[in-house]
């Protein structure tokens, strides 16, 4: 029980009319890396929002690192500031440099000293190899730096679980390889991910697991070598032929 | 190259076309100047029409021989450029040095040459041109209202005063720095009334109100040599000590009440008027609308139904009514509400009523820019564990009021421009004491000199403002 770190229940969402997520029970391991895979409009990036409340789900339950995701907006922000996210849009904030990026959310909302938000945020960044841009602001930097940016910005908040939405989708090809190094450091050093991508050579490189979905059902979820070697449904087949 | 044409110069023939056309320019300037200023008609041998085009004629002509591609000359190069493109950019030009040329000379003699300003009456008007000396004698009334005259210094000191306090953000040191919004959004408005309402208005609260600013003031300068850990301790103790040791140890109370010492004497602010009133009424409903403004911005937004309704009800309702009624119910309707006993200042209402009117306006404009920013910015402050309060005060608000501040600008210069309406509930700003003088029966037949001088000093006022909302842009500019 412990080490499962999030657990979804029987857990429905609808925009509106449409129902986006279907029946969706999903438990993730403390550790495990999961990429989640499938068409666009499957419900991928909705399931990982619902995952940190950026949506709310009208049925089943949620529960993150032992509290169950309510209504309660006091119980939401502390969650939140224990599951990290990265955009597709990077969504640095551009009024701050680099470096206060990273440690405004640290400063504000953890109360840590300017000092020691200061140090943290440049050890992230120099994990991800931008410490020398912290004095500048997002809109001078390439789409690479600013998404390792945003990759430093979330570890700054001392994270339990990671959470990418398609981090390389918005990115120029040469500069998907210098985020996905940083994706792959991460993972090497133990943090848990789930990571919605369509590049399949870093779940076949990182991931435990991958989960394929479509009409926001989860329709395979085997272990990555598994699911590229044997694929079971037709459905996921299908997809496989198409992009690999 | 087109050989037909050939007006057309070219570099090879540049000199000629260089000289003729100049000469022909200068030659059709001239001859207008003459004719504006010297009323000399040097053409006016010539049958009337062709005397009258011919100056065009001639500058279109000149103008069209020294259009050159690229001549070298870097003045030539310029004026080509920026002038005289082509045949229909080189008339208009020609169009408008001409009136220019044509109007200075009445502007001038009304303006300058023509007009008096000697002399302490009406007599000495005699000129064709504009009667300065009604804005001479007038000045005092013009500035302060029927505010009176032994006590102008009053507003004199308090507006020195406020200015002196509002540059304190440029002197500011790195420590102090993240305190100034805080001081410019609550610090700054309380002095800044406490002032006007204690000081400008006078009556024996003023030595309460002195006794505090002398406190607060000497504390704040004792308080830049303390260390920062006693700080907290310091300006809570040190200012209410020095108050009390102000109030009972070295004034004492009978002294005042025996009239050894005096108080500022009253001034209703019935009596307040002219250019100081448009300040007064200018600045407060500045600071007052924009928090309220905000607030109804950020209200229209909410989840909560009911902070959202009230929110549009209030904009909808303070949008859709004219300023010149709110401001007659805001003097009649209103005190029937109030009870009996209960007396609110007419200026008070007044500016209670703009704030609110012109909230609704700031509203709106900080929602346009609170609209303008992509929802990942609300996605990433929430995914890092923000808060409402904590996520619209450190990434929302300080990208969507960059974004605003021409519309702000826009709204805040529209506000000074409403403030003569306030003659509605019998308050004279300058507008309206110009319209009194003007009924003078010793002064009548000044308006105009009245109105000139009331648009000059609110083009002054609001050029001001602009430039300074252009800085503020140009400050805040980042790339996106």
């Amino acid at each position: 029980m412990s080490d499962k770190i999030i657990q979804i229940t029987e857990m429905n969402k609808w925009f509106g009319d449409f129902q986006v997520l279907k029946n969706i029970n999903l438990e993730v391991e403390k550790n495990k890396k999961i990429v989640v895979c499938g068409p666009s409009g499957s419900g991928k990036s909705t399931l990982i929002r619902c995952i940190n409340r950026l949506e709310e789900h009208q049925e089943g339950s949620i529960i993150v690192d032992g509290n169950e995701l309510t209504a309660d907006t006091k119980d939401i922000e502390k969650i939140r500031a224990e599951v990290g996210m990265v955009f597709q849009q990077f969504n640095l904030f551009p009024h701050l440099s680099i470096l206060d990026n990273c440690t405004l959310a640290p400063i504000w909302v953890k109360k840590m000293p300017k000092k020691d938000a200061e140090d943290l945020a440049i050890q992230h960044l120099e994990k991800v190899q931008i410490a020398d841009q912290a004095n500048k602001y997002p809109g001078q930097l390439s789409g690479g730096q600013q998404q390792r940016c945003a990759i430093a910005r979330a570890l700054c908040m001392e994270p339990k679980i990671m959470l990418f939405d398609e981090p390389t989708s918005a990115l120029d090809p040469e500069m998907i390889k210098e985020v996905l190094d940083a994706m792959v450091n991460l993972a090497k050093a133990g943090m848990t991910m789930i990571v919605v991508t369509h590049e399949m050579g870093f779940a076949k490189e990182v991931a435990d697991e991958v989960i394929f979905m479509d009409e926001g059902m989860i329709v395979e979820r085997a272990e990555t070598k598994e699911f590229f070697a044997n694929p079971r449904s037709d459905r996921t087949k299908l997809f496989l032929s198409q992009i690999l | 190259m087109n050989k037909l044409n050939f007006l057309q110069p070219d570099k090879n023939n540049l000199n000629t076309y260089l000289y003729t056309g100049v000469i022909l320019v200068a030659l059709s300037i001239f001859i207008v100047f003459l004719n504006s200023f010297f009323k000399k008609d040097l053409i006016s041998f010539l049958p009337g029409t062709l005397s009258f085009f011919l100056p065009l004629i001639l500058g279109f002509i000149g103008l069209h021989l020294i259009r050159i591609e690229y001549s070298g000359l870097k003045f030539l190069d310029s004026i080509n450029k920026n002038i005289n493109t082509n045949n229909f950019n080189a008339f208009l030009s020609l169009l408008i040095v001409f009136v220019v040329i044509k109007s200075l000379p009445p502007l001038l003699s009304w303006f300058i040459l023509d007009a008096n300003i000697a002399g302490d009456s009406k007599d000495v008007c005699t000129g064709t041109g504009a009667c300065w000396t009604y804005i001479k004698i007038w000045f005092n009334r013009f500035m302060y209202g029927m505010y009176p005259n032994a006590e102008q210094w009053r507003i004199n000191l308090s507006f020195i005063a406020l200015a002196f306090l509002g540059t304190i953000g440029f002197f500011a040191t790195e420590k102090f720095k993240k305190y100034l919004t805080l001081y410019y959004v609550v610090i700054y408005p309380v002095i800044a009334f406490f002032f006007i309402f204690f000081f400008i208005s006078g009556g024996p609260i003023f030595f309460d109100f002195s006794y505090g600013i002398i406190a607060a003031v000497i504390s704040v300068i004792i308080g830049f040599f303390i260390p920062s850990k006693f700080k907290m301790y310091y300006f809570i103790i040190v200012p209410i000590t020095l108050y009390i040791l102000l109030k009972y140890v070295f004034f004492y109370e009978e002294l005042i009440e025996l009239g050894k010492l005096e108080a500022l004497e009253w001034v209703e602010t019935g009596a307040w008027g002219g250019l100081s009133l448009t300040f007064i009424v200018s600045f407060f409903c500045l600071i007052f609308c924009f928090p309220i403004g905000l607030f109804l911005s950020l209200g229209r937004r909410s989840d909560f139904p009911i902070i959202k309704y009230f929110s549009i009800g209030m904009i909808e309702f303070w949008r859709g009514v004219p300023l010149i009624t709110v401001l007659f119910m805001s003097s009649v309707m209103f005190p029937m509400f109030l009870p009996e006993d209960m007396f609110i200042d007419k200026l008070v209402r007044v500016i209670i009523a703009i704030s609110l009117f012109e909230a609704a306006y700031v509203a709106e404009v900080i929602r346009g820019g609170l609209q303008a920013l992509p929802r990942g910015q609300y996605d990433a402050a929430k995914s890092l564990g923000m808060g409402y309060w904590k996520m619209h005060i450190l990434v929302i608000l300080p990208q969507a009021l960059k974004l605003v501040i021409p519309g702000i600008a826009n709204t805040f210069l529209a506000l000074v421009k409403d403030t003569p309406l306030i003659f509605v509930v019998g308050l004279l700003e300058i507008v309206g004491m110009l319209n009194l003088a003007k009924t003078n029966p010793e002064w009548l037949g000044f308006a105009m000199e009245g109105y000139v001088f009331a648009s000059v000093l609110f083009f002054i006022i609001c050029y001001a403002m602009s430039k300074y909302s252009y800085n503020l842009e140009q400050k805040y500019k980042t790339e996106r």
